[in-house]
């Protein structure tokens, strides 16, 4: 086409080449665009539209029905220096990560080891490990979890038989957020399917000369399964950390919307809601928002820039 | 199962007698039920509650009732003033439309993505991962002044029509990959007889495709019957809450006293959820196995 339209000659050029170009694009690219059409509305409207009014409104104060006041960079320097809620609830979000997510990959981890020695019954084991998963977001566990850690609870009825009178985990503020911790571990079925999948691209010879050369089986998984198994970690590390970060539901079931005792189940997702759409102070909620962005983006780009270093891929 | 066997005598389980290989499995076995029934324990024990006489409830840690009745069933259904079945509706019709937007938005940015060239299609690619990573509560507020002032707040506008806009990024990505994988020939020989891209996206890439649409429509209905935070800000008119949100309004008033009508309302909240589980979750398993989903 581009060969046609130079042959044409220097006088139709300039009627010659706009049409062809329209066309062209019409033909080429216009397809493309028609199909992506809902998702570009919905990157615009819903999502690079809102991301630079919430940059706005954090330096506003704004509470819905008037419109928002500027007020600089009040609400970060409130934030960092006079609320002492919003240090309770990042110390809790980082602990539930910290401790949530290491926990449910190791034990995740584990269990998909054991799983893949060819064990018959392997479907079964891997379906009744993942139902928690699937499970787990819901009202109904988040009820069911209150429960079990109250006083007169499943948890101290257990306890009780070693004649131990178990104390209510959940109004405990020493052992509230290890409740919820103990949900999230609970949920390990989803990255158990990820690893069994990841072991299973291990090649099996890598173990039998191992064995030959007498390695033990602590040394061949250090050595081996560990290794070729860190793009797998990566990859779960990541997405979990992020959902930890995100986690909502238990924190607002367990402690009915307060984050009590003592803040001690404050999570960063359920301050910033009470402070929103409790308080309807909008300006400082978005504050608090773009705050938890910088969290988790520090947390990935850090993630991605060290894991040359300890992420093996084949090439 | 061959590729099982072929296994088991290939780990380095030659040096033992056939006498520590039963050992070694019979422990392993041992370990997972353990672990298994630590685990459903507790869905057993709510179960159980669920069908135990009032007063029972807290005396037993047993998982089987001394006797059985749906009383709690009876009574939690019609525990609130507006009763589950309206809650069930909405659940319905909030999932059922969420299934219809993703299948068919997401399927339309896949097939563009996967499929068509157009210009800076990688730079709205890399856009699209990006939305990925992004926590949602940084959209949160201005998409709530936005639907506030349509005027779609109490309606199920706010939760239904960002479906329809996919806005879930994730299923495009688990689609794109899917689509990424099919023969390239069959487009290229529908485009020799003068098919337009949209029928065959309609006619090749669609029917081809339904094993990763079902589990897009799948997570997708588990996922919006589970949602909560969506629910809990956008509905507040009792007659439009979801079950989910139907459970939280009972733990607030009558959960403290109705333990049994909470637990029976419960174990009813969760079972679209296990039916999916029971029927396809081999395609649920093999969906987060190729592509690390999130839950």
């Amino acid at each position: 086409m581009t060969a046609r339209s130079l042959e044409s000659g220097a006088p139709a050029r300039e009627r010659a080449v706009s049409p062809s170009l329209w066309s062209r694009i019409w033909q080429n690219d216009a397809p493309g665009y028609l199909f992506l059409l809902p998702w570009l509305i919905g990157f615009f409207g819903l999502t690079i539209g809102p991301i630079v009014t919430s940059f706005y409104l954090s330096f506003t104060d704004f509470d819905l029905l008037t419109s928002p006041d500027w007020v600089g960079a009040n609400n970060y320097v409130r934030m960092f220096t006079a609320d002492p809620k919003f240090w309770a609830s990042m110390r809790v979000t980082v602990m539930f990560v910290i401790f949530s997510v290491p926990l449910k990959l190791a034990f995740a981890l584990a269990v998909a080891m054991l799983l893949n020695r060819g064990m018959r019954g392997l479907p079964l084991y891997r379906a009744l490990f993942y139902l928690p998963s699937l499970l787990g977001a819901s009202v109904a566990i988040a009820i069911l979890w209150r429960q079990i850690f109250a006083r007169d609870g499943l948890v101290n009825d257990f306890l009780s038989i070693f004649g131990i009178a178990g104390p209510s985990w959940i109004s405990n503020p020493q052992t509230s957020l290890w409740t919820i911790i103990v949900l999230a571990v609970w949920q390990f079925g989803s990255p158990m399917i990820i690893f069994l999948a990841g072991l299973r691209q291990i090649p099996q010879d890598m173990y039998e000369a191992a064995s030959l050369d007498g390695a033990g089986k602590w040394r061949q998984f250090i050595k081996i399964t560990l290794p070729l198994l860190t793009p797998v970690v990566f990859f779960n590390g990541i997405i979990q950390t992020i959902e930890a970060f995100k986690s909502f539901t238990p924190a607002f079931i367990i402690s009915g919307g307060t984050g009590n005792p003592i803040n001690s189940t404050l999570f960063y997702t359920l301050y910033l809601y009470q402070e929103a759409f409790g308080f309807f102070r909008m300006g400082y909620a978005s504050a608090l928002a773009w705050v938890l962005l910088a969290l988790v983006g520090i947390f990935t780009a850090f993630s991605f820039l060290t894991s040359k270093y300890w992420v093996h891929y084949d090439e | 199962m061959s590729d099982v066997s072929n296994r088991l005598t290939v780990v380095g389980e030659r040096q033992r007698t056939p006498l520590q290989r039963k050992l070694v499995s019979v422990l392993t076995h041992a370990g997972l039920l353990a672990v298994s029934v630590l685990m459903l324990y507790p869905l057993l024990w709510l179960l159980a509650a669920s069908f135990r006489p009032e007063n029972e409830i807290f005396t037993s840690a047993s998982i089987w009732p001394s006797s059985w009745s749906i009383d709690s069933y009876i009574r939690g259904w019609n525990g609130l003033r507006t009763s589950f079945g309206t809650f069930y509706i909405n659940s319905f019709i909030i999932s059922g439309l969420s299934v219809l937007g993703n299948v068919m938005a997401c399927s339309m940015a896949a097939y563009a993505f996967a499929r068509l060239d157009f210009k800076f299609k990688n730079f709205w690619f890399a856009m699209m991962l990006m939305t990925l990573m992004l926590p949602y509560q940084v959209t949160l507020i201005p998409q709530y002044v936005l639907f506030r002032q349509l005027g779609w707040v109490n309606t199920f506008l706010p939760l239904v029509v960002p479906k329809f806009l996919a806005a879930d990024g994730f299923f495009i990505f688990l689609m794109v990959q899917f689509f990424r994988g099919l023969p390239k020939e069959l487009d290229e020989a529908a485009q020799m007889d003068g098919c337009s891209p949209w029928r065959i996206y309609w006619k090749i890439i669609i029917p081809l495709s339904m094993p990763v649409l079902a589990t897009a429509a799948i997570f997708t209905f588990i996922w919006t019957w589970d949602d909560f935070f969506g629910p809990l800000i956008y509905l507040s008119e009792m007659k439009t809450y979801t079950v989910m949100l139907g459970l939280r309004t009972f733990t607030d008033s009558t959960g403290e006293s109705d333990y049994g009508g909470l637990f029976a309302m419960s174990v009813l909240s969760i079972v679209p959820i296990f039916l999916f589980f029971l029927f396809f979750q081999r395609l649920l398993i093999e969906g987060i196995a190729t592509t690390g989903m999130k839950r």
